[in-house]
């Protein structure tokens, strides 16, 4: 095989490596279960409205931490927003939630920011 | 003569007299919209305010009689709110998350004045005079005080500073306290500076000092002569003695988590002034589940108090006997009480679910907790650490009672 392709093939597996590493991010086992128990919606809205709301006020206009409305997410994609939340951003107040939240949660999360479904207008 | 019962027009006049005679005691207490009920003649030294965080609302409330007077409502954005009281114990001046700064009348429990003064907020005092309150604002960042009377605008001090990358910006202002010598000191979250603005001066008069990383919150001691600033950017506290403010600032308790996993912190710390009992300062650290034990004479670690979670609020009530310990997120439904001779945890609490907040009766013998999720307040009895009754509020936060207004840095 010549050296351009032996690049594209190299770059194509790495590429892969990436996209395979994003969808099956790494976290400890949490108690929770992927799960036959629905998700609770209601405890997890309470949780951003309230407990993120700490920091980014209850209706996400910002304090400590970034406004999180829609508009300020942008084009930000929900799975940006969940490695976010998930892995918190090292060297700021942002935290890490995945001790506490499974995958599902952190990712229904991201959902209802972008959507902007717990914040009214 | 007939009988008044046949007499209309003297039982009309009866009538109007009994009603007239017995005045406001026929109309109910509470503010209606639009309109200041008259006040009742009462004292103010047991009452006090709990914010309803997610309806924009303050209950008024009696500590003798363990009751709820009242609700005030139309407060904006309470998610994050604190309260000072005014010099006659009368006022309460809300700060409010979204830049709201109003000023509440607890004997009408009505509105009295109410202003946007920002984006968004995060705390205040009032000065040693009475006659000033700071605002400590995080958008645009900076500090604005206002006359205590009419809440006019009569300073603003933007946070500015130059940041890594040589630009001219204003920071976060956090731990802003009343001081004496009539001045206001406050910290910088992205500057990593403590100010010292002196009201008494003829000009504003602000002096700088550099400081640690990120100090996040601060305390004054109750004798307003140490200023202490928790830090999240390291492990230690940035400290100013005001009796020697050419000393500049002192690191304390340098690197007090060494050797040890810091944990993710889900809420910041909050620091009050009633964290000192028995010559020791209690500090919550940042990422551990511990209460730090410093000696005031050195500001040396004494002892590192292991409790059941990362801790929020570490008050010592005031007898100095006890110290009551709140708790972040996740493990946010129980109060630990430690013995302040011992450092002994001499009972773990179960208020509710979230607790956020606890404020002790002015002499002590009581101390009122909130549950934010079981909306719910209780009172407990701090000699036998039983509970003596719950008051229901919605979503309650914040409760402060107008003893702060005589205290130095509350």
């Amino acid at each position: 095989m010549n050296g351009f392709w032996r690049e594209v093939q190299k770059r194509s597996l790495a590429s892969a490596a990436v996209l395979v590493g994003l969808v099956m991010a790494p976290g400890p086992v949490t108690g929770q279960e992927p799960t036959n128990q629905p998700m609770d919606q209601a405890r997890l809205a309470n949780l951003v409205i309230q407990d993120c709301g700490s920091c980014h006020g209850m209706t996400l206009r910002g304090g400590l931490g970034p406004p999180l409305r829609p508009e300020d997410l942008g084009d930000l994609p929900v799975e940006a927003i969940a490695a976010i939340i998930r892995e918190g951003v090292p060297d700021t107040a942002m935290p890490p939630w995945k001790p506490l939240l499974s995958p599902e949660e952190i990712h229904w999360i991201s959902q209802q920011l972008k959507s902007g479904s717990l914040v009214s207008p | 003569m007939k009988p008044v019962t046949q007499r209309p027009g003297i039982l009309l006049l009866a009538v109007l007299l009994t009603i007239g005679l017995s005045g406001c005691q026929m109309l109910p207490g509470s503010a209606d919209a639009g309109k200041a009920p008259r006040a009742e003649i009462m004292g103010t030294g047991d009452l006090g305010l709990i914010v309803e965080r997610a309806t924009g609302s303050l209950l008024v409330i009696n500590t003798t009689r363990h009751e709820v007077l009242g609700r005030i409502e139309g407060l904006g954005d309470l998610s994050h709110a604190s309260v000072v009281y005014s010099r006659d114990a009368r006022y309460g001046y809300v700060f409010g998350r979204d830049g709201g700064l109003t000023k509440v009348d607890l004997l009408t429990r009505s509105i009295v004045e109410r202003i946007i003064q920002s984006g968004n907020s995060i705390g205040g005092a009032i000065s040693q005079d009475g006659h000033y309150v700071a605002v400590s604002n995080y958008e645009p960042g900076g500090v604005k005080v206002f006359d205590s009377e009419s809440l006019d605008l009569v300073m603003d001090i933007p946070a500015s500073y130059t940041n890594s990358e040589g630009k001219t910006v204003q920071s976060k202002t956090v731990g802003l306290v009343d001081a004496p010598g009539n001045r206001f000191v406050f910290s910088l979250f992205d500057a990593d500076q403590i100010w010292s603005l002196d009201m008494a001066a003829s000009a504003p008069s602000v002096r700088k000092f550099d400081a640690g990383e990120a100090p996040y919150d601060a305390l004054i001691t109750p004798d307003g002569r140490h200023y202490i600033a928790g830090l999240f950017g390291e492990d230690g506290l940035s400290m100013l003695d005001l009796w020697n403010p050419d000393q500049g600032v002192t690191e304390i308790l340098p690197g007090y988590g060494r050797n040890e996993q810091k944990l993710p912190v889900y809420k910041m710390p909050h620091l009050e002034g009633w964290a000192i009992a028995d010559g020791r300062a209690f500090f919550p650290a940042v990422g551990h589940h511990q209460v730090l034990v410093a000696n005031m004479d050195d500001w040396s670690l004494v002892d590192r108090i292991p409790v059941q979670g990362q801790p929020v609020f570490v008050m010592a009530s005031p007898d100095n006997r006890q110290i009551w310990v709140s708790f972040a997120h996740p493990k946010n439904d129980v109060v630990q009480v430690i013995d302040s001779q011992t450092w002994e945890i001499i009972r773990t609490l179960e208020p509710g679910k979230a607790v956020l907040h606890m404020e002790f009766t002015p002499r002590g013998e009581e101390v009122w907790v909130s549950a934010r999720d079981s909306n719910r307040v209780t009172v407990y009895n701090t000699r036998t650490l039983e509970p003596v009754t719950t008051l229901d509020a919605k979503k309650p936060s914040g409760i402060f009672f107008t003893s702060r207004a005589h205290a130095l840095g509350l």
